[in-house]
């Protein structure tokens, strides 16, 4: 099925399975920092933000998404940069495959929330997995990063 | 300068930032999507396959059964050579051993038609009796390996016609004379269970032949030179024809130690000429990866009235599943990596046997054996402290072993052969305790406090070691070349597995150099590329690595020493990492690099280091934490977790605190909520993350951990290992929290809050 995808602001025109799921398309096309980490929508690793709203890629058709816009990390390169100086300053993005999708779920938080406590971010966050960094450094250095950003 | 400094990764930006950095991210647009048709039993005979059907659709290239691979039995398990782990797979094989083994391999161009083509493979199988429950398994009438010519590379205790994938002894001293002489003896049974390693990534392989035919095999793996060797032997092809990369990988924790898709995809490819690429779904990742060793432990401790223990003796069943990767090693360390811990005994026993069942084979699992002796030990030491009614700290502080002294397991127990004679150089563990204590403010808080609420608080504490690499095996190298712009490369075999190794080598060779770490461009993991080395495992590569690394630095400042008494024609020269100098006359490394490629005198100066360790130093740790319990249901909290490690000097302490922090909470995992549950016909109950609950950051409390000022005199830079230390502690300081919170002695793994309800309520032990 032929569909026009609106990539971090470049429009794609794709064909694409009926079955297809976004995270395998956007792969295809070039976008890697979507990463596959389970098929239950259970760790956060593909999050990505359609039309404002935060979702799993690896549970949204593409059809779903013909003519909605779509942000990856690779579009919001400053604004992840940003928060990523406060995440390797406590060493805690380890093997960072699912740093990418951590970084999603943030940014669409702060979108809805710009002020978040930690407590907030906890729950925002809470399915985003991750399994090298015990999660209180992510804590830490997101506590960081609201400090500067909110003085 | 560089070394105990909280340098960020060399390349966390890039990862956060997205940039394409796995396997899969370079997998070529054309490549063949492989995928693995399974077992549905756990174990039987294939009596007939039919694949005419599956090869009749014509985005199909390749379809692989026993029938069609070599046929080579071998180790998966991602080992040195020789193997200290049984000869016991097959590429693919006509016995299936659990649910989830491998059956056919399929190659297409299609997803959907490689899906199609599975469904179409018409396999008949002779279903034959499982063994699931482990403590069966040995000298059971079914044989899981009996048809096969199993062997191992040396004596390891392997004997398939009893279910055995290895097994040891060992005795020093006579122990039960001395439990005699004793005034308390003290026994018990301990579980632990198989535990999911749940990396972020899934394991994943892209093969494709290169410009010069050479097959390029990129792959998630902890050990690049192990699957070129273990890959190109058993298809027939010479190494020097098999290259293998490895790229970033999203964690593995010994789980990609092992070969797991590597032959099947690097087989598509060899067969069809084609580029080829599998990514194991989660499932497959529970299912048909690894797990860790299940294991039951006999423990018994020998004591006097005041506390001296007098003798330990261990005794072990390890459950390693279909397969005998790692089995003798793993049981080697649950014995040679916690015993020591108490080496004032006047005896010590430990013995063990490792047995297949037709469930998922055990591997490879950060803590490797230790987390499960650790769980025993340290829980027999707080029953011994409330038999003899003392504080565990006083009986732990009394016997633990101190700096200047040595344990005879060093010497007898190593892992395949026999170990290293070690005298203990640096150990802070009285340290460690001290700060755990005063942290979590233990003399308020032991045993334990109601809260006004009617919860219970209890704290507990353990204590732990580890190793720092395989003394007499493992082998790292380094080679530095100096760039014509007075920086350097560094290459080197290590393994970076998002550890930050690539980092703190790079640390290492700043030092050395007296340049700024940006000036050291680290290349790691490219068995055409870099120098050898043995892989990430067994707590190695600080160790081990480093010293190469050290050893590479020091040569590099030596090669331009002499290349600048040469070039100047004095021998009165220095370099201070800014500039070289040569009697009156200097000039910056810039300069003289610059010179030495394009205009005067041109050479290429490059020095290399390797490294076999002549000893394992451990890292030590204390762990204490408070946990509290809700009477009404069970309910267990870990409110706060401190720990005190001992690791040396601690290279980078940011990502040092990070490798702790990560593996208290998988420990924290394992002790509360993590378990591979297998039924009765062998599925695997929960094979996905909506089943297989690992901690999310819901689960977590704080976590306050500390570096002792520690210096290792064998260490690069006075450091030791610090990757797997942090898992080991909270089986056990969770275990006696809960008893001293409730007075219920859990000794099963995972502690689940409706068995201790039931305890409490009932005022039955569990075992």
């Amino acid at each position: 099925m032929e569909v026009t995808l609106i990539i971090n602001g470049d429009h794609f025109g794709f064909s694409a399975e009926p079955d297809e799921v976004l995270l395998d398309t956007l792969r295809k096309l070039g976008f890697k920092s979507v990463k596959r980490g389970c098929d239950t929508t259970s760790c956060g690793m593909c999050h990505i933000i359609v039309d404002g709203q935060l979702v799993p890629s690896c549970s949204y058709l593409t059809v779903r998404a013909n003519r909605k816009k779509i942000v990856t990390v690779e579009g919001v390169q400053e604004k992840v940069r940003a928060i990523a100086e406060f995440m390797t300053a406590e060493g805690v993005e380890q093997c960072g495959y699912c740093s990418p999708g951590h970084m999603m779920s943030l940014i669409a938080l702060f979108e809805e929330n710009p002020k978040p406590t930690i407590d907030e971010v906890k729950h925002y966050l809470a399915g985003n997995m991750c399994r090298c960094s015990g999660f209180e450094g992510q804590h830490r250095a997101i506590a960081a990063y609201l400090e500067v950003e909110q003085s | 300068m560089s070394v105990n400094k909280s340098i960020p990764k060399v390349d966390g930006m890039g990862l956060v930032l997205g940039k394409p950095a796995y396997t899969d991210d370079f997998a070529p647009r054309d490549a063949l999507i492989v995928k693995v048709l399974r077992s549905p039993h756990a174990h039987a005979e294939i009596t007939s396959i039919d694949t005419s059907k599956a090869l009749m659709i014509p985005e199909i290239k390749c379809v692989l059964t026993h029938l069609n691979v070599p046929d080579v039995i071998f180790s998966r398990a991602g080992q040195g050579y020789p193997e200290p782990s049984p000869y016991d797979a097959k590429i693919l094989d006509k016995t299936v051993r659990y649910m989830g083994d491998a059956v056919a391999v399929v190659a297409g161009t299609s997803e959907h038609m490689v899906d199609l083509a599975m469904s179409q493979i018409k396999v008949k199988y002779e279903v034959k009796d499982a063994i699931i429950d482990f403590e069966t398994a040995l000298d059971h009438e079914t044989l899981i390996h009996a048809n096969e010519n199993t062997f191992s590379m040396f004596p390891i205790g392997h004997d398939a016609k009893r279910n055995l994938a290895a097994s040891y002894e060992m005795m020093i001293g006579d122990v039960p004379k001395t439990l005699e002489s004793c005034d308390v003896v003290h026994r018990a049974t301990y579980y632990t269970q198989a535990q999911s390693h749940a990396m972020a990534e899934p394991h994943n392989v892209t093969a494709y032949y290169d410009v010069q035919d050479r097959l390029t095999i990129m792959s998630s793996t902890q050990t690049p030179f192990h699957v070129r060797r273990i890959i190109a032997r058993n298809l027939g092809v010479d190494l020097s024809k098999v290259r293998v990369i490895k790229p970033r990988i999203g964690g593995g924790f010994g789980g990609k130690q092992a070969i797991h898709g590597e032959f099947y995809v690097a087989l598509v490819t060899k067969i069809t000429g084609k580029p080829a690429k599998m990514i194991y779904t989660r499932k497959e990742v529970f299912e048909s990866t690894y797990t860790r060793h299940a294991m039951r432990i006999d423990l018994t401790v020998g004591a006097m009235k005041d506390g001296t223990i007098k003798a330990l003796d261990m005794e072990v069943l390890s459950n390693t599943g279909a397969y005998g990767e790692h089995a003798l090693t793993v049981l080697m360390v649950t014995g040679a990596k916690n015993l020591p811990l108490y080496n004032h005994v006047e005896s010590v026993g430990f013995k063990g046997n490792v047995v297949y069942t037709n469930t998922t084979p055990a591997g490879a699992f950060r803590g490797y054996g230790a987390i499960q002796g650790n769980f025993a030990l340290e829980s027999i030491i707080d029953e011994l402290a409330a038999k003899l009614e003392m504080d565990p700290v006083e009986i732990r502080t009394m016997n633990m072993i101190k700096e200047g002294e040595t344990s005879e397991i060093f010497e007898v127990m190593g892992e395949g052969k026999e170990g290293m004679a070690m005298m203990i150089e640096s150990c802070k563990l009285d340290q460690c305790i001290e700060n755990v204590m005063k942290s979590i403010q233990w003399k308020e808080k032991y045993p334990m406090r109601v809260m006004p609420d009617g919860k219970i608080r209890g704290v507990g504490m353990a204590l732990a070691m580890q190793g720092s690499g395989i003394p007499g095996i493992d082998m790292a190298s380094a080679i530095i070349k100096l760039n014509d712009d007075g920086f350097f490369s560094l290459v080197v075999g290590a393994t970076d597995i998002g550890t930050g190794s690539d980092t703190i080598l790079a640390q290492m060779a700043a030092e050395t150099l007296n340049v700024p770490v940006d000036q050291i461009i680290v290349y790691s993991s490219d068995t055409d590329l870099t120098p050898f080395d043995t892989g990430a495992y067994a707590s190695s590569t600080t160790y081990v690595s480093g010293h190469s690394v050290r050893i590479a630095a020091e040569n590099m400042v030596e090669v331009i020493l002499d290349k600048a008494r040469r070039f100047f024609g004095t021998e009165d020269v220095s370099y201070d990492g800014k500039t070289v100098r040569a009697g009156s006359q200097e000039m910056t490394l810039k300069a003289f690099s610059t010179v030495l490629y394009y205009s005067e005198q041109q050479e290429q100066l490059v020095s290399s280091g390797s490294f076999v360790g002549e000893k394992a130093p451990p890292p030590y740790m204390a762990g204490a934490c408070e946990v509290e319990i809700d009477p009404r249901t069970g309910r267990i909290e870990v409110l706060e977790y401190h720990a005190s490690v001992d690791c040396g000097t601690v290279v980078n302490p940011n990502l040092a605190r990070i490798q702790v922090e990560g593996a208290l909470l998988q420990g924290i995992g394992m002790t509360l909520y993590e378990e591979a549950i297998y039924r009765n016909n062998g599925r695997l109950y929960n094979n996905s993350f909506l089943t297989y609950k690992v901690p999310t950051r819901m689960d977590v409390g704080p976590m306050h951990i500390n570096f002792v000022d520690s210096f290792e005199p064998s260490g690069p830079f006075g450091a030791k290992s610090v990757g797997e230390i942090g898992i080991d502690t909270p089986p056990a300081a969770i275990a006696n929290a809960v008893y001293n919170a409730t007075g219920m002695r859990i000794r099963k793994l995972p502690i689940r809050s409706e068995d201790l309800w039931e305890m409490m309520n009932k005022k039955q032990t569990l075992i």
